[in-house]
């Protein structure tokens, strides 16, 4: 997340001319001086660059990182102003499961490497932004990260070449006037542009980047500050104490991160001024759009809130402006203010991209986010992938993208794609029989991290080979690519697939919803589906959705409609081991959609179905048969006679012998629900 | 018959249609003429007759109903007649003019009543409307308050009334009650009311529906008393009053001190249920009045019982206090621990409400798909309280595994504690440790996957469970055999030395063949393989010490190439590069040329060797002869095997008759799960020993000698040509089914379609019923629950969350009433 300045822009026109004025130049494949070249090239080494720069690294790729800053994350060393960051650092889950740590440790990267884990460089919950930049720094050193430091790059243009790989290269323009040109780009540039609203008076206006962070510049002030984000509450949170009283304005409602389970809303460490405001203490929120506002400074230098269209009547001193109150006196903004901050976030910094790169802005979320595909290709030019902070228009909202502990497993996600698609390495999966599939979805959705944090966005897939006897576990798939599995993983999924996705209830979380309400939770396995806190959901298809079917699923569906799904019913401590309640359900619908028998079974069961069977169930086939039968133990044994799955043929044989003939019916014996036996004798 | 045949002649074709449509349902009832008629009637006896204008079509679908009515009538002694009105035998009876058809009810030749034929609109109208004429005494119909209150008090202390309510004369409810005051007039007095104000005075709203009330009068001894009254539940039906009147007759409360398993009571014969109150001797007072109250709030739904606790001879459960024994049979009791009266009662009736269920859907009662069906996941559930002796094993962690694998030879279990095949494994993996405890320097350690996910991908574990061996210098090697104690610690045992060990000298070699050498293993690895090379045969060499590594743990292997091999090759007659097997039990020495094979073959060539020409087949091994892909021959055998039996098998395999058989035998004392595959293959199981033929691996045929035959030779010789010759008829054939789900699974996407189309807005706090219970549930418990989760098990879940919702409902509506 190198944060260049908005003001500078391009680097020097000269060599920018060159470009523009000769493209033919650089056409030419055998140039006098050709620009070094890169397979990789990853703007800025902030956590997404870093992260990105240790899949490369590992992967012997021939990469570079390009970061304007001498070290790595210079964010961190402004923000947040107030030094405190709101991702937590939990230390202890009582839990020596290290992937499963990662779902309460939201500022590790992800490395092999045990030392290089967040917790080792803070002891507190809400760690300094300090921390941080020592972290970074740490991990580039010690993974021996290629970074490019003080390094910034003017301008990144595009230049045409069928032998590269994408049909074009990237050329990237430094500040000494150097060429560097990328097969591959990767921007991790994060959000580095202040979000200003332009109205009237916009001038007088201080901004997070730059304003005052000692409480004592505020005492007894009034305070008015636009936004309503975390910025604008953790400045607020610093001078609640001594400020007069501190009014809050945005367009939109409050948006609790608590009630919208989405870690970019109002998180609770910041919100005092909620508390403040629900108790009259003075301070208050106001909503309004800021566009029709206008800010006027009066002759002691106070600050007064008015609407646009009164300014436009004409007057232009500030003391003749119309304001509200003089048409309505009890108008909430009616007093002046000592200052006004805004706190209304980033943008990011399209400013170095030439237009040839196509890289705009998605509609919705204006300028804020550049376009990008589910894949976090740019929909503009293939190649150029953004990563970090940047890529969140994928999940805005929703996910954890646009931060640490979601896009590093989504930066993962791109470099596997990058792997197969140039490299030809097929996305990492395991086999296993298909008696093993319960365990490995248990397993995962026990300890996964990257299903844990990036639901909705990252979610495993089962490719289930031929007949169902065998399938592939492929991790972490950027589920809204479904579509386009095979082309992107080099996986084959032909016979049917099952997709484990990470899932609040549908109608719980919103900024108006009550998290609390008494019957909130489920506990049954018949009511798994209604379960509202974040539950594993398996979406099983005969077929691969084709993109229409993705694209136009239904509303508020994560996926197209599946042929089956199944929810794990929530759990309390998120440990969905429980046997009955949680492993047996999931059994069953496996075993529905697959129309097998899944359940496994001692080497003597097993042993009986091999001599009175012609086919024996998949735990047998692939255990027993392959001389890997479970033969159990006497007391395990002895259980299974007094729940009556198992038979105690030594009794059967005695009893025979007492009686003659006995009742004896196969009815206990486990098995399939087959007609008996004898039924076929008819066929003589 | 004839002359109304004559008459429908008459009358036209449209009408003789008609006619022979009731022809067949006319049967029964006798057509006279009003002559015959009045001739046949006795003194005292009931007689409905029908006067009929014949040529009125009106009448006959009158008829269809009276025709119905006369099986009925007659099982209470009522005859019934038409009486045909012809022109030359007219009577009073007949009506002047064809609307005025009436019919009328004699006792002997005096008329009780003459019914317009309106009002006997159908069979149960016309049994009703006959049934009170005649029981005019026995049923008093009233239609005030008053009148109730005077027959109340007449009877108090003397008899017991049966009050009912219906909605009219001569409907289905109408007939019930009379057919019940038929039988039981007598001994209760009947009391019937239309009137709904009547009704809606003793206090009930719901006016729609008849009811039937039980006024308890005869134990009333202080006239100012009111007479307690039970209301009947079940819809008035002849059954349903029968049933609840018997009830009434039952004593209210029975002590027994016997297995509530064999008390038997009207109840059951009845289809009601049983509760049995457990009641101790210090309480014995207490849990009367208890248990006449539950009585009393049971009484027509189910049996109250007090179980003396102390004088029983079976052993019931030490906290239940309440036992639950269903109408059905075969369904074992159930001992509860209820500490509200109220949910006795809810439990009850619960029950009977999931018996009605059960009676509309009978074939769609679905199986209980929350109960454990895993055998192994429900045995290590169930065994999940016993401690076992983990510390028998070392505990290994990301921290210490490496240095603890590298310090020592060490096995490591691969395992997840929530997957049940590990920790059943686990259970085998500890008794191997308390096995070698202190006799081996193999270190048994374990690694549980479930905390030390990173350890097992790096050791490339990503399925459970796993067993590794790490030995220094060598790659670790995964264990291949059976997960149990014995197969695991053989391959331990045998992995002592290296393989294939190098034997140094002609006598060492000696030692080794005869087992001497490794006297402590051969019991582990019944043959010895020594490869003889030539110092020289580098290549051979090479081959046959990776075979031997291939095979380490399952055989013993060794290897000579000294100078002097010569002498064991000509000892042996075995042409070098060789094999020597020798097998330990039978004593024998066998060699096999090696010419040029590669590594794979001669694995093949060993584990070919390892295969018994008839061995004992057992759990175990099974598998291994299975991959011979030949359809069995087994002799099951009670106990060892009959030498007889044994020696005609080998003569034959020798003869090389049976090489497109796999022969063995079954010890049903060693294997007793034989038992089980002998039931699947004969209907009555014939004498011991038992030889047939399965095959497997086409058709599934299964083939049995003759019982009656001796096993010799000869005979097998015979019926095996047969077989060959397709003249022997199979036992059985064995199913061919693929193994599909044994249960449903939820449909959780029509769940979700169904509530997306009644309320589009889901999951609403207030809308499920669920919610209601749950909420009943936990006002009691637990107000102040952070976050309600359920505190029940699952098994007893289901249970009690329909009984808590059942129960609330049935509680206010029991308020109402009473």
């Amino acid at each position: 997340m190198g944060f260049s300045a908005a003001a500078r822009l391009w680097g020097p026109p000269g060599l920018l001319l060159t470009f523009v004025l000769h493209p033919a130049l650089c056409l030419r494949p055998a140039q006098t001086s050709a620009p070094p070249r890169r397979d990789y090239c990853v703007l800025g080494a902030g956590p997404a660059g870093l992260q990105m720069a240790y899949f490369l690294q590992r992967a012997g790729r021939d990469y570079a990182v390009f970061e304007r800053a001498p070290r790595p994350g210079s964010f961190f060393t402004r923000y947040p102003r107030h030094r405190k960051l709101i991702s937590i650092n939990k230390r202890h889950t009582g839990k020596a499961n290290a992937e499963f740590n990662l779902r309460h440790d939201w500022n590790s990267l992800l490395s092999h490497d045990p030392r290089l884990l967040f917790r080792h460089y803070s002891r507190a919950y809400f760690p300094d932004a300090g921390d941080m930049v020592r972290y970074l720094g740490d991990f580039a050193d010690q993974l021996g990260l290629h970074v490019l430091y003080n390094t910034t790059i003017t301008h990144v243009t595009l230049n045409k070449d069928r032998q590269a790989w994408n049909g074009h290269y990237f050329i990237l323009t430094d500040g000494m006037g150097h060429a560097h040109r990328c097969s591959v780009l990767l921007v991790a540039t994060g959000l580095s542009v202040p979000n200003q609203v332009d109205f009237p008076g916009s001038e007088y206006v201080e901004g997070y980047e730059s304003v005052s962070v000692d409480p004592k510049d505020f005492e007894g002030q009034n305070v008015l500050i636009l936004g309503r984000g975390n910025s604008a509450f953790e400045t607020a949170e610093n001078i609640l104490g001594v400020t007069n009283f501190i009014h809050m304005l945005s367009r939109s409602r409050v948006r609790l991160s608590w009630a919208t389970h989405y870690v970019g809303d109002l998180r609770a460490i910041n919100n005092g001024l909620l508390d403040t405001y629900q108790l009259k203490s003075l301070d208050g929120l106001l909503e309004s759009d800021l566009t029709d506002l206008a800010v006027v400074k009066d002759r002691e230098g106070k600050f007064h809130v008015t609407l646009k269209f009164f300014l436009e009547e004409g007057n232009q001193s500030a003391d003749t402006i119309t304001l509200p109150q003089d048409d309505s006196d009890n108008f909430a903004m009616r007093v002046a203010y000592d200052r006004v901050i805004r706190c209304l976030g980033w943008n990011f910094d399209f400013s170095i991209f030439n237009k040839s790169l196509r890289l705009s802005s998605g509609g919705e979320f204006s300028k804020k986010y550049p376009l990008v595909r589910a894949s976090y290709e740019s929909k503009g030019s293939r190649g150029l992938f953004v990563l970090g902070t940047a890529s969140h228009s994928v999940d805005y909202r929703k996910s954890a993208g646009g931060f640490i502990h979601g896009f590093r497993y989504t930066v993962r996600a791109v470099h596997r794609l990058l792997e197969h698609r140039h490299h030809g390495v097929a996305w990492p999966s395991t086999q296993h029989p298909i008696s093993q599939l319960t365990s490995s979805i248990v397993r995962r959705v026990n300890e996964a991290s990257g299903l844990y944090q990036m639901f909705g966005v990252l979610a495993d897939v089962v490719l289930l080979k031929e007949n169902a006897t065998a399938f592939e576990y492929l991790e972490e798939f950027p589920m809204q690519m479904l579509a386009q599995l095979e082309t992107i993983t080099g996986r084959k999924a032909r016979h049917g697939l099952f997709v484990i996705n990470m899932e609040y209830g549908r109608n719980f979380s919103g900024p108006d919803k009550d998290v609390f309400f008494y019957d909130r939770s489920v506990g049954h396995t018949e009511d798994a589906w209604q379960s509202n806190f974040l539950h594993p959901v398996i979406y099983y298809y005969r077929h691969l959705p084709t993109e229409q079917e993705v694209r136009f699923r239904p509303a508020d569906w994560a996926l197209p409609r599946p042929t089956a799904i199944h929810h794990i019913v929530e759990d309390f401590l998120t440990d969905w081991t429980a046997p009955v309640g949680h492993i047996l359900p999931l059994r069953r619908f496996l075993e529905n959609c697959l129309d097998t028998d899944l359940r496994s079974f001692y080497a003597e069961s097993c042993f009986l179905f091999t001599l009175t069977h012609q086919k024996l169930p998949p735990f047998c086939q692939q255990g027993y048969l392959r001389m890997q039968g479970l033969v159990g133990t006497e007391s395990l044994w002895r259980h299974g006679v007094e729940s009556g799955l198992l038979r105690d043929y030594a009794i059967v044989g005695r009893r025979r012998e007492d009686q003659g003939q006995g009742p004896l019916s196969s009815s206990q014996a486990p098995g399939p629900p087959v007609q008996p036996l004898d039924s076929n004798k008819e066929e003589l | 018959m004839m002359s109304s045949s004559f008459n429908i002649f008459r009358v036209g074709i449209s009408f003789v249609m008609m006619c022979i449509f009731y022809k067949s349902a006319v049967d029964s009832l006798s057509e006279l003429s009003p002559q015959k008629y009045f001739s046949t009637l006795q003194p005292g006896k009931a007689s409905l007759a029908y006067f009929c204008q014949a040529d009125s079509p009106r009448t006959s679908v009158f008829l269809e109903e009276l025709n119905e009515a006369v099986k009925p009538l007659q099982d209470y002694g009522i005859s019934v007649a038409k009486v045909n009105c012809v022109k030359e035998e007219t009577s009073r009876y007949c009506g002047k003019e064809k609307d005025l058809v009436k019919a009328y009810l004699f006792r002997g030749n005096i008329l009780l009543r003459e019914f317009p034929t309106d009002t006997l609109f159908d069979v149960n109208a016309i049994v009703a409307h006959v049934l009170f004429a005649l029981l005019f005494n026995e049923v008093k119909y009233i239609t005030t308050l008053e009148d109730l209150q005077n027959i109340e008090n007449a009877l108090k202390g003397k008899a017991n009334i049966a009050f009912s309510y219906v909605r009219a004369i001569g409907t289905p409810e109408h007939r019930a009650v009379m057919e019940a005051a038929f039988v039981y007039g007598t001994t209760y007095q009947f009391v019937l009311t239309t009137e709904t104000a009547l009704l809606e005075s003793i206090g009930t709203e719901d006016i729609e529906n008849a009811h039937l009330y039980f006024f308890h009068c005869k134990q009333v001894l202080d006239l100012t008393d009111q007479c307690r009254r039970t209301l009947m539940e079940p819809p008035l039906t002849t059954l349903n009053i029968h049933r609840f009147i018997k009830t009434m007759e039952a004593p209210l409360l029975t002590e027994v001190a016997e297995d509530p398993q064999q008390v038997s009571t009207v109840h059951l014969q009845l289809g009601l249920p049983l509760v049995f109150i457990v009641s101790q001797q210090a309480t014995y007072e207490a849990d009367r009045r208890t248990a006449e109250w539950v009585a009393w709030r049971l009484l027509g739904k189910a049996g109250v019982l007090l179980l003396l606790r102390d004088f029983l001879e079976v052993d019931i459960p030490r906290h239940a206090n309440v036992v639950f024994r269903r109408a059905e049979e075969g369904v074992p009791v159930e001992f509860l621990v209820l500490h509200d009266v109220d949910l006795i009662i809810s439990c009850v009736e619960s029950n009977m409400h999931i018996e009605e269920i059960q009676e509309d859907e009978d074939d769609m009662e679905s199986p209980d798909t929350d109960i454990q069906d895993d055998e192994v996941a429900e045995t290590v559930y169930r065994d999940r309280k016993r401690r076992l002796p983990l510390e028998l094993t070392v505990e290994l962690t990301e921290e210490t595994f490496n240095a603890t694998v590298v310090a020592s030879d060490s096995i490591v279990l691969f395992y997840a504690g929530w997957q049940a095949v590990s920790m059943a494994f686990l259970q085998s993996y500890i008794d191997l440790a308390i096995k070698l405890k202190g006799t081996s320097n193999m270190l048994l350690t374990r690694v549980n996957c479930a905390d030390w996910s990173d350890l097992c991908t790096k050791q490339n574990v990503t399925e459970f469970p796993v067993v590794k061996m790490y030995k220094e210098g060598k790659s670790p090697a995964s264990y291949p055999g059976m997960l149990g104690t014995e197969d695991l610690l053989k391959f331990i045992q045998l992995n002592r030395i290296s393989c294939p060990v190098n034997i140094t000298s002609v006598q060492e070699a000696e030692e080794y063949l005869s087992g001497e050498l490794y006297k402590d293993l051969i019991s582990y690895s019944s043959v010895s393989v020594l490869g003889l090379f030539s110092p020289n045969m580098t290549t051979a060499k090479e081959d046959f010490t990776e075979a031997g590594n291939y095979l380490k743990g399952c055989v013993i292997t060794g290897i000579y190439s000294e100078d002097d091999v010569l002498i064991l090759s000509n000892k042996y007659a075995a042409t070098l590069p060789a094999l020597l097997l020798a097998r330990h039990k039978e004593g024998k020495i066998e060699s096999i040329p090696l010419a040029n094979s590669p590594a794979q073959d001669i694995v093949q060539i060993i584990t070919d060797a390892l295969l018994e020409t008839f061995p004992e087949i057992t759990v175990e091994n099974l598998p291994i002869y299975l991959r011979l892909q030949k359809p069995l021959l087994i002799l099951f055998s009670d106990g060892s095997i009959n030498p007889q039996y044994k020696k005609a098998i080998l003569t034959l395999v020798n003869e090389k008759h049976l090489d497109s058989l796999t022969p063995c035998w079954l010890n049903l004392k060693n294997t007793p799960v034989g038992r089980g595959v002998l039931q699947a293959y004969f209907d009555a199981l014939p004498p011991l020993p038992l030889l047939v033929v399965v095959n497997l691996h086409s058709g599934g045929h299964v083939f049995a000698f003759p019982s009656d035959q001796a096993i010799t030779e000869q005979n097998l010789l015979l019926w095996l040509k047969k077989l060959e010759a397709g003249l022997e008829s199979h036992i059985t054939i064995l199913p061919a089914q693929e193994w599909k789900p044994p249960l449903p699974a939820y449909d959780f996407l029509s769940m979700m379609d169904a509530a997306a189309s009644q309320h589009p807005t889901r999951k609403d706090p207030e809308c499920t019923k669920e919610t209601d219970a749950q909420e009943n549930d936990k006002k009691h418990e637990d107000k102040s629950a952070f976050r309600k989760e359920p505190i029940e098990t699952l098994r007893i879940k289901h249970w009690n969350r329909s009984n808590l919702f059942k129960g609330e409902k049935s509680f206010k509506h029991d308020n109402k009433e009473l």
